[in-house]
């Protein structure tokens, strides 16, 4: 019973001390305030960037063109072998016809143009989509080696560039996200810090009245939580709603039609909660670290 | 019977000042000890060596039959749930009422609301502050606070009660009324007192034993004494 005590004490002095130091109380959230929706905006924008480079990398696709005359068994035989090749995640057959129509259909002069054979004098094509980018050379090099085959490319230069360019870009976004977290750990570590500088008086008090370290530690403990928790309401609440509307008025595109941004529901929630653990955790740290020092331990 | 116990007890702070000397001294059950001294004499750091706030550097410290030299940091609140404090400048928590500062002590200890009362409304009555329950610190006199920290200090009922210059802060009429409420603990409540002191008046009034230090060395040990004992101070 006695721990379940201490425990209801802690929580109970967390919520009075937060109300009754009100001004360092509002300081340590309106500092938490802002880094969180700092970190908030900046993992939008990061996760959204690296969901951008992982829908344009899985569109780099390598085409394959099927020699004239190949029979359909041998072409059957062709689409197996493309799909067996390690690191390959899609085939999708083209026929001569469905290429016309599908060019016809986006400049009527192809099919006037075409008119004047009697055949149609396109090949036959696999699109081949590879799980990862970076086997695009590869892949392309032993397709080449098929029976049947007339040509195979991936647009070398322009896709190696690309692949790089994501590469930095996915990488670049990680690493600003964990610094933006440590700069709010940091930067919200120190303001507790200072909000229980000035009550050093009241941790000297317990210490002489009896009260064990961990009575001691535990209501900072519970308020560096519910400060960090409170910090985190209003940057919850810009995301959530800041992102529905984002997302509206952009159609949920990101400048072109191929670039989706990712769905808005789950995505913020998700973000939220991150969000909401990230300021109690580091709050409840903070205060620890904090209390620690006016500690003889 | 022998309640506190000090051997050759020395202390060197980091600085190199040593603070006491081979002090051995030894105090019974029930005792009310004066500590006198000039400032920096050492008197403040054997009072903080009783309630484990400072460590010897050599000899040992003796409470309740238990060497506090050799006690470890994470055990100390035990040894401070049996002795009360009362300083100079109050240490009372400013955003509670005389009410909350009391309890707040047995909360600490995780005692049950039902029994916390009782105790915290009797401490309150041996120290005469019974109307000012409700108040806070800001709203009471010197006197009046110094009165709640001793609430605090024996509301536990500790065994012992050190008191660091409980009357630095009060005029000569508060003084005398502090010290009679801390010789009716020590009567009443059979509670073993120490008390350092710079106040001539009072330890010559009250008569009690005195224990003097000088830098760092007890050069005095007199029974009924008082500060003409020692005309040097």
């Amino acid at each position: 019973m006695k721990p379940f005590r201490i425990i209801g004490r802690s929580i109970r002095d967390a919520f009075k001390s937060v109300f009754r130091n009100f001004s360092l109380s509002i300081a340590s959230i309106l500092c938490a305030t802002i880094t969180l929706m700092v970190v908030a905006i900046a993992t939008v924008v990061a996760l959204n960037v690296r969901n951008a480079t992982q829908q344009l990398e899985s569109e780099l696709s390598i085409v394959v063109y099927v020699e004239r005359g190949t029979t359909d068994t041998a072409l059957e035989y062709l689409e197996n072998e493309l799909k067996n090749i390690n690191g390959v995640a899609e085939v999708k057959f083209i026929s001569n016809d469905e290429r016309l129509l599908e060019m016809s259909n986006k400049d009527s002069s192809f099919s006037v143009n075409f008119e004047i054979y009697e055949e149609n004098p396109l090949l036959d094509a696999f699109v081949v989509y590879v799980k990862n980018p970076e086997d695009l050379e590869n892949t392309t090099a032993e397709i080449r080696k098929k029976d049947n085959v007339e040509s195979a490319d991936y647009g070398k230069d322009t896709v190696d560039t690309i692949v790089t360019v994501f590469d930095v870009v996915e990488k670049a976004t990680v690493v600003v996200v964990i610094a933006l977290v440590l700069v709010t750990a940091f930067l919200i570590t120190n303001t507790i810090k200072l909000a229980i500088y000035a009550r050093r008086n009241e941790i000297e008090i317990m210490r002489l009245v009896g009260a064990s370290n961990l009575a001691i530690k535990m209501p900072f403990v519970f308020e560096g939580f519910t400060i960090g928790l409170l910090g985190s309401i209003i940057p919850i609440i810009i995301t959530i709603y800041g992102y529905i509307i984002a997302f509206e008025k952009l159609g949920g595109k990101i400048i072109i039609d191929n670039l989706n941004l990712i769905g808005p529901y789950n995505f913020i929630f998700y973000i939220s909660l991150g969000i909401a653990l990230l300021g109690a955790v580091i709050g409840m740290f903070g205060s620890l670290l904090a209390v620690r020092r006016y500690l003889k331990i | 019977m022998k309640f506190i116990e000090l051997k050759n007890v020395n202390k060197t702070y980091s600085t190199g000042v040593t603070a006491l000397a081979d002090l051995s001294v030894e105090i019974e059950k029930g005792e009310f000890v004066f500590v006198i001294g000039h400032t920096a004499s050492g008197k403040s750091t054997f009072i903080k060596m009783l309630y484990r706030e400072e460590k010897p550097t050599k000899g040992s410290v003796i409470v309740g039959g238990v060497n506090v030299a050799k006690l470890r940091n994470g055990r100390v609140y035990k040894l401070r749930r049996k002795i009360g404090v009362v300083f100079q400048d109050f240490k009372l928590l400013p955003k509670l009422t005389v009410y909350e500062n009391v309890a707040f002590a047995l909360e600490c200890l995780g005692m049950k609301a039902s029994e916390i009362r009782p105790k915290v409304l009797k401490a309150i009555e041996i120290v005469g502050l019974k109307e000012k329950v409700r108040s806070f610190p800001h709203q009471l006199s010197g006197g009046e606070q110094q009165r709640v920290c001793i609430a605090r200090a024996i509301v536990n009922e500790p065994k012992l009660l050190i008191c660091d210059e409980p009357t630095g802060n009060l005029d000569p009429e508060t003084s005398k009324e502090i010290m009679k409420v801390i010789d009716n603990i020590n009567k009443d409540l059979k509670t073993t007192v120490i008390m350092a002191t710079h106040d001539k008046e009072i330890v010559n009034r009250m008569k009690k034993r005195v224990l003097l230090i000088e830098h760092g060395v007890l050069t005095g040990d007199y029974l009924k004494g008082s500060y003409k004992s020692h005309e040097a101070i």
